[in-house]
């Protein structure tokens, strides 16, 4: 099982017909204190890179891409009530939503962890 | 930065790795551990803030005759000295160049404490007010300000410097020696807390900071914990919620104003009591936990009717609440509003000040 992260600091990993989606530490981290999500609706279809779900913090509101192209089958209940989660365990237990892929060959358009944090180090 | 003004106090918040950011022309820390965690600690213990950012400006000689008591919206001769005031300094047409408290701390000298964006116009305003030779000085630079406020404050300020200290009532002031300077100690804030303003030789700053930090019931706070906490008890921020386009009526402040006596801009605003504002400020909560964020349009009845100045998610109530200024018919408390931006829309009413009413101020 690999991550795969996007320029704009989501991460999707993918098991057989699934990819759980997230956002990174990093991102979490610079957001701040979240304090508010708002997750797209099981059925919604998006294609890559399209706005998948906002997400608000003390400091500021951003928008969640999506890392693939796909349908949402399934959100992270627990995060209506707790968006802190996504503080505390950015890329555990603070997933966002679940997605049936569309077409898996996207994946080759994102970066694997270990060019991922190499481009952190570039931003910095 | 280039420009900046930094605080005495930087290389404690770099040590602390606190997040800096401009603000008011000066480089300032808007976060330490967390926005959150230190909001909690200011509510439940004892926060510590660097303010020597703002402005303080001194004024010594005749309050009458140097022209002091008509520059502000209230009387300054009617302060008793060991007492402070909050009120504005407003322009020909009753907008308000800045909101502020005049410290009475003798006869015949008065210290005013202004925003730091602010401090540089504020100076000029007041000195072309006053009789050509007064004398009046912006002691800014010399001057350190640190703010304790939470339910623990009293408990920490009496252990580290005295018994003495426990007594002062309510928006009252003590000068009184710290760490060998003359310091004030001023029962102020803008938290909601009991809590003290303390104002010292900047030479001295450090050490009163390294002293309270030590002391396992206070926590640094920032900027961004400092915006909440202001916010759930619905007081204004300049530059935001009031500025020179607002009146301190419209903003509903008409309180800190006194019409019996003379001060620029007063007949600006005797017309609008008597007209009535345009627009007006509310306060509002949402039924989300989405913040209404400054500039977010007001709609009530489909119709736009104002606009937001000042909105966040309050860990208190847990939803998000605003300030913003909406058409006068708007304003009863219960009405029902609409706060819209781009593909946002939340639900709100029109809700009583303060936010946040369990705060131990007035302990």
């Amino acid at each position: 099982m690999t991550k795969y992260y996007t320029k704009e600091h989501e991460w999707v990993e993918v098991v057989g017909e699934v990819a759980t989606v997230g956002i990174s530490v990093h991102a979490a981290h610079e957001l701040g204190d979240i304090t508010f999500i708002e997750l797209p609706a099981t059925g919604k279809t998006v294609s890559q890179s399209e706005v998948l779900a906002g997400i608000e913090s003390v400091k500021a509101a951003s928008d969640v891409y999506a890392p693939l192209s796909g349908t949402v089958i399934e959100v992270n209940p627990d995060l209506e009530s707790a968006p802190e989660i996504v503080n505390q365990s950015a890329e555990g237990e603070g997933w966002l939503c679940k997605l049936e892929p569309a077409d898996l060959s996207e994946l080759s358009a994102l970066m694997d962890e270990a060019k991922y944090q190499e481009y952190l180090k570039g931003l910095s | 930065m280039d420009g900046m003004k930094n605080t005495p106090l930087l290389e404690k918040h770099q040590g602390l790795q606190a997040l800096l950011a401009p603000f008011g022309g000066w480089l300032m820390p808007i976060q330490y551990a967390g926005i959150l965690a230190e909001h909690r600690w200011c509510r439940e213990k004892a926060a510590l803030f660097d303010i020597c950012h703002m402005g303080e400006l001194l004024f010594q000689g005749d309050i009458e005759g140097d022209g002091l008591e008509h520059v502000f919206t209230f009387s300054v001769k009617k302060i008793p000295v060991g007492r402070s005031r909050y009120g504005f300094l407003l322009n020909e047409r009753g907008g308000i160049l800045d909101d502020l408290i005049v410290f009475r701390l003798a006869e015949d000298r008065a210290m005013v404490v202004v925003n730091a964006a602010t401090t540089e116009n504020d100076f000029a305003v007041i000195r072309s007010r006053l009789r050509p030779g007064a004398d009046f000085t912006d002691i800014t630079p010399a001057l350190g300000k640190l703010d304790l406020q939470g339910p623990l404050a009293r408990a920490v300020l009496v252990e580290t410097f005295g018994e003495d200290l426990a007594s002062i009532p309510f928006f009252k002031f003590v000068k009184r020696e710290l760490l060998g300077v003359e310091a004030i100690v001023s029962r102020t804030g803008y938290t909601g807390e009991l809590g003290y303003e303390i104002f010292i030789p900047v030479e001295k700053v450090g050490e009163l900071w390294d002293l309270f930090v030590r002391d396992e019931r206070v926590a640094p706070a920032g900027l961004g914990a400092r915006d909440l906490l202001r916010l759930e008890l619905g007081y204004s921020l300049y530059g935001s919620d009031i500025d020179e386009e607002t009146t301190p009526i419209s903003a509903g402040l008409g309180g800190f104003v006194d019409l019996g006596k003379e001060f620029v801009g007063k007949e600006a605003l005797v017309a609008e009591e008597r007209e009535g504002s345009k627009r007006v400020k509310v306060a509002f909560r949402v039924d989300s936990r989405r913040a209404p964020r400054h500039d977010y349009g007001i709609y009530h009845e489909g119709a736009e009717v104002g606009r937001v100045t000042s909105g966040a998610f309050s860990p208190m109530l847990g939803c998000g609440i605003g300030l913003g200024y909406v058409t006068p018919h708007c304003a009863p408390i219960g009405t029902p509003l609409t706060i819209r931006h781009e593909k946002v829309e939340l639900q709100g009413v029109v809700v009583e000040l303060p936010f946040y009413r369990e705060g131990s101020l007035r302990g």
